[in-house]
C-alpha cells in the first residue's frame, strides 16, 4: 500500500510545544509552517525551531513536511537550506502557479542536498494551488518534478482571488477542486484538500470531509488535532465494505485460477474497474488495521 | 533516618513521630478522643452579635488550637477576618488547624511574624503564604495531612481543637448548619463535620440565619456552642464556580482517553463498579470518555465518591451512577444537587477516608483517578511542591483514595513548558508508589511492576505500554535532566501520612 495522506496536519512553526506534541494525535502528515503562520518578525526563529524540532524530535513514521516562503522574498531559500539540511521529508510551496514555481525550488532543493552529500531526489515537494492561474495550470505543475507527491489546495487565497468567499456548501470551490483531483490523477500523484477553518463546527466539516471524499481527495488539511480522528472514520472502508471488496477479489483469483474471462458474483457481472477498487479498499483496510490477512494470501 | 521508601527524615523532625512503614503497616487498636461539653440550658441563647464575643465567651487563650474549614475555597472571608480578631485580642502561640488553606489566607503571613500563629496544619498550601514558609517563616514545621489523616489525626486526639470557627452558608439561632440555603452556598460541610463532632467549642457563622429548625442540617445542633451573624461568609464566586472547566486541550483529552480505555480494560469495569476523579483538566476529561464506555456497555456505577463536580452530577441525574458520596463540592452543579437528588449523600472526611475507622467509604473504591506535579521511577507521587521545591498545593485525598482504590490511575502529561513530570526521584513523596497502580500519559502507559496482572492483562489492549524508566528516558530526550533543587537542612513542613506516620519532609529551598 502506498502511503496514507488522509490527514496533513498544520502546527505554525514558531511554536515550540505545537512541534513538540504534534505527532501524538495520528496525523498521517504534520506540516509545519514557515509561511502564513509566522509573523515577519519571527521568521528566522520559527526556521531555528524547526529546523532544531527535526533533528532532535522522534516523529517516528510520521511524514513531515514544511510549508516554506516563496523563493521571491528573502526567507525562502534559508528555509529551503535549514529543513533539507534537517532532513524533511517533504517541501510544501505556497501559492504555486506555475512549472516554473516548482522547477526552481527544486533547483535550490538539489543544490543544498548536493552540498551536504544528501541522496538527491530524496527531498520530495507538494504544491499548493492558490489561485485561477494555479488551478488552470495543474496539470503541469502536478507533472513538473519527479520529486512531486502531492497537489494541494489552498482555498483561502483562492476564492479571493476568484473574488467570492468561501460558503457553507462549498460550491465556490467544486471547479478547483474537480480540477486539482483530476490533475493528480493524471500526474499519479496524491491530492489534498484544503483546511476547515471553524474548528467549533463538526458537523460542518464531517459535510466537507464527506463531499472531498466523493471527489476523489486522498485526504484533507487539518488544523486541529480534534478534526484528525473524524476524517480517518469517514476514509476507513465500513465493515460491509471490505467484505464485499474481498469477495470480489476471491471471485476474480478464483476466474483467474479457472482461466475465465468474465467474472460474475452473486449473478452479477465484475470489470476490471470494480476489482481495482476492490482491491484498494481491501488494501486500505490493511493500511488501517481494519483487516489483518493480507490480501495476497487470499489468492 | 529513612523511611520504608527511602526518605531521609532528619532526627530533629521525628520526635516522637513513627517513621512511614508501608500502607497499612500501622493499623493496632486506638482509642478516640473526647469532647468537652459546655452543657446548654432551655432558657440559653447561643446567637451572639459579634465574634469577638464569641472569642472571648469561647475562652480562646494563648496557646490553644483554633480550626477552620476549606469549603468556601478561594472565596472564603471567615479565616482572614475571625484571626485579625484574634490578634487584635492580644492572644499569640496559637496552633491553626484548618482543614486547607489558600491563596486568599496570605494575610496570614503578618499573623505568623507577630506570633500570633506559630504551628499551621492543613491540607494544602498556596500562594503567598506557602512561599513564606517555603522561606522559612515559620520555627514549626507546618504539618501536612491528607483529608483522611486529618480526621483520624482528630479523633485520636493528635489534634485537639480547642475552638473551631465554621463558616455555614446557613444556619438557624440554635447551630443547625447547613452548606445549602444560603447566599453563598457550598453544599456539602464534610470536613467541618469533624471539627464540629470533636472541638471543645464550635461557633457557627453564617451570613444567612434561617428560620428554626434548618433541617435537614450538615452541622447539627447538639455540637455548636454559638452561633454569629455576619455580613458576608465569602465570595460566592470563589466558592463555587458555575462551569467545571471543560478541558479542551488536545493532549488532556489524549490522556483522559487512554485513562478511560485503561480502566475499561482493567477488569474493575462492570456492572456496581464504584469510582472517583479528580479536577484537573485531564482527570475531570475521564468522566466524558467514561460516560460514554459505561452508556456502551450497559454499565452503572454503584457510588462517585469525591470531590464532585458537573459530569459525577450529570451521570447520577441520568441514572450511570446510583450514588454520590460528597465530602466536598467543587462547582455549582454539586452544589444544587446535594439538596435536591435524594441519593448524593454528604459525608464527614472520616467517612470519606480516614484510615483508622471501622472502614471508610474509600476502602471500597474500585478506581480512582488522580493527577500528579511529579511522578518517579518508584511511583512515588509529589502533589504539594512545584519544580522550584516551593509549596504550592494541597496533599488532599490523594494518598487516601490511592491507598485503598483496587485500581489507582495517575494522569500527568509527559512534561510540563519545559519541566519534567516523571523524574528519578520527586521533590516530595505524598503518595507513595506501593499505592499507583498504572500511570496514564499522553504517549501512553506505564504499568507498575507490582501489578503483574495489569502487564499480563494489557499485552492484549490497543494502548501503547512502557516502562516508567522508558518513559523517564523519552522526558529526558526532550527537556533533559533538570539541575537539582539546593535545600537548606531546615525542614518547613512535615508530610505526615494518612495513618499518622512521616512520610516524607519539606526542606527550605536556598535562596
Amino acid at each position: 500500500m502506498e502511503r496514507l495522506r488522509r490527514t496533513m496536519m498544520f502546527v505554525p512553526g514558531n511554536n515550540p510545544g505545537m512541534l513538540r506534541d504534534a505527532c501524538l494525535y495520528g496525523a498521517d502528515s504534520l506540516m509545519f509552517d514557515l509561511e502564513d503562520a509566522v509573523a515577519i518578525s519571527e521568521k528566522d526563529a520559527a526556521r531555528f525551531l524547526v529546523y532544531n524540532a527535526l533533528k532532535t524530535i522522534d516523529y517516528g513514521d510520521t511524514e513531515i513536511v514544511v510549508r516554506i516562503n516563496a523563493l521571491d522574498n528573502p526567507f525562502g531559500r534559508a528555509d529551503i537550506e535549514a529543513v533539507v539540511r534537517a532532513g524533511v521529508d517533504v517541501i510544501r510551496l505556497p501559492k504555486t502557479e506555475t512549472k516554473d514555481d516548482i522547477l526552481a525550488v527544486e533547483a535550490v532543493i538539489e543544490e543544498v542536498e548536493r552540498k551536504i552529500g544528501r541522496e538527491v531526489g530524496s527531498t520530495k515537494m507538494m504544491a499548493a494551488v492558490e489561485s485561477a492561474i494555479g488551478v488552470i495550470n495543474a496539470y503541469s505543475i502536478a507533472t513538473s518534478s519527479k520529486r512531486l507527491i502531492g497537489i494541494a489546495l489552498g482555498a483561502e487565497d483562492y476564492v479571493t482571488n476568484l473574488k467570492t468567499k468561501r460558503y457553507a456548501d462549498g460550491m465556490e470551490l467544486m471547479g478547483a477542486r474537480s480540477q486539482i483531483v483530476i490533475a493528480a490523477r493524471a500526474a499519479g500523484i496524491y491530492a489534498l484538500d484544503t483546511v476547515y477553518s471553524n474548528v467549533d463546527n463538526m458537523e460542518g466539516f464531517i459535510r466537507e470531509v464527506e463531499l472531498i471524499k466523493q471527489l476523489g481527495f486522498d485526504g484533507k488539511s487539518v488544523i486541529n488535532p480534534k478534526q484528525i480522528k473524524p476524517v480517518h472514520e469517514i476514509y476507513s472502508p465500513t465493515a460491509q465494505e471490505i467484505k464485499k471488496s474481498l469477495d470480489i477479489c476471491r471471485a476474480s483469483s478464483e476466474a483467474k485460477k479457472q482461466g475465465l474471462g468474465v467474472i460474475s458474483l452473486n449473478g452479477k457481472m465484475i470489470d476490471k474497474p470494480i476489482i481495482e477498487r476492490a482491491e484498494r479498499l481491501v488494501q486500505l483496510a490493511i493500511a488501517v488495521g481494519l483487516y489483518k490477512e493480507d490480501i495476497k494470501n487470499e489468492k | 533516618m529513612k523511611n520504608s521508601i527511602g526518605r531521609d527524615i532528619p532526627e530533629n523532625a521525628i520526635k516522637d513521630r513513627k517513621l512511614y512503614q508501608g500502607e497499612f503497616a500501622m493499623n493496632s487498636s486506638i482509642v478516640k478522643t473526647t469532647t468537652k461539653v459546655k452543657p446548654v440550658n432551655p432558657s440559653d441563647s447561643k446567637l451572639l452579635d459579634n465574634i469577638e464575643e464569641a472569642i472571648v465567651k469561647c475562652g480562646l487563650k494563648d496557646g490553644m488550637t483554633i480550626s477552620f474549614h476549606h469549603h468556601f475555597r478561594e472565596g472564603d472571608y471567615i479565616l482572614n477576618m475571625v484571626v485579625d480578631i484574634i490578634a487584635s485580642l492580644g492572644i499569640k502561640n496559637l496552633t491553626l488547624a484548618s482543614s486547607s488553606l489558600a491563596s486568599i489566607h496570605k494575610s496570614l503571613v503578618k499573623h505568623i511574624k507577630s506570633g500570633v500563629i506559630t504551628k499551621i496544619s492543613t491540607s494544602g498550601l498556596r500562594g503567598e503564604l506557602a512561599e513564606e514558609i517555603s522561606n522559612g517563616l515559620m520555627d514549626e514545621p507546618v504539618i501536612i495531612r491528607s483529608h483522611g489523616g486529618r480526621a483520624r489525626a482528630i479523633e485520636a486526639g493528635d489534634v485537639k481543637i480547642d475552638v473551631a470557627f465554621l463558616g455555614a452558608p446557613s444556619s438557624d439561632e440554635y447551630g443547625n448548619a447547613s452548606g445549602s440555603r444560603g447566599v453563598a452556598n457550598c453544599g456539602s460541610l464534610g470536613y467541618a463535620k469533624m471539627d464540629a463532632l470533636y472541638a471543645d467549642k464550635v461557633i457557627i457563622i453564617t451570613d444567612f440565619l434561617v428560620e428554626f429548625p434548618n433541617v435537614p442540617a450538615s452541622i447539627s445542633q447538639t455540637n455548636v456552642d454559638y452561633v454569629v451573624k455576619i455580613d458576608k461568609i465569602g465570595d460566592p464566586a470563589g466558592i463555587a464556580s458555575g462551569a467545571t472547566r471543560y478541558t479542551k486541550n488536545p493532549k488532556e483529552l489524549l490522556i483522559a482517553e487512554y485513562a478511560s480505555k485503561v480502566i475499561v480494560e482493567s477488569g474493575y469495569f462492570k456492572e456496581g463498579f464504584s469510582f472517583q476523579t479528580g479536577t484537573g483538566g485531564a482527570t475531570l476529561a475521564v468522566s466524558r470518555f467514561l460516560k460514554t464506555e459505561m452508556l456502551n456497555a450497559s454499565i452503572k456505577a454503584s457510588f462517585a465518591l469525591g470531590g464532585i463536580t458537573k459530569p459525577m452530577v450529570e451521570m447520577h441525574e441520568e441514572g450511570l451512577i446510583k450514588h454520590i458520596f460528597d465530602v466536598q463540592g467543587f462547582d455549582l452543579s454539586a452544589v444544587e444537587s446535594i439538596d435536591k437528588n435524594p441519593s448524593h449523600h454528604e459525608i464527614d472526611s472520616s467517612f470519606y477516608a480516614n484510615p483508622h475507622n471501622k472502614g471508610c467509604i474509600a476502602n471500597k473504591l474500585d478506581v480512582v483517578v488522580l493527577s500528579a506535579l511529579e511522578i518517579d521511577t518508584d511511583f512515588n507521587v509529589n502533589v504539594m511542591t512545584g519544580s522550584d521545591g516551593v509549596l504550592r498545593g494541597a496533599s488532599g485525598g490523594h494518598s487516601d483514595t490511592a491507598a485503598c482504590a483496587k485500581l489507582t490511575i495517575i494522569v500527568s502529561p509527559l512534561i510540563r513548558g519545559r519541566i519534567p513530570c516523571v523524574v528519578d526521584c520527586v521533590n516530595t513523596v505524598i503518595t507513595p508508589g506501593e499505592s499507583i497502580d498504572v500511570l496514564v500519559t499522553e504517549i501512553g502507559i506505564a504499568i507498575n511492576p507490582k501489578r503483574v496482572d495489569l502487564i499480563e492483562k494489557f499485552k492484549h489492549v490497543n494502548v501503547p505500554v512502557y516502562t516508567i524508566e522508558e518513559l523517564k528516558k523519552k522526558v529526558d530526550c526532550i527537556v533533559g535532566v533538570p539541575e537539582k533543587i539546593q535545600y537548606d537542612d531546615k525542614v518547613i513542613a512535615l508530610v505526615e501520612y494518612r495513618d499518622g506516620s512521616i512520610i516524607d519532609v519539606v526542606r527550605k529551598v536556598k535562596l
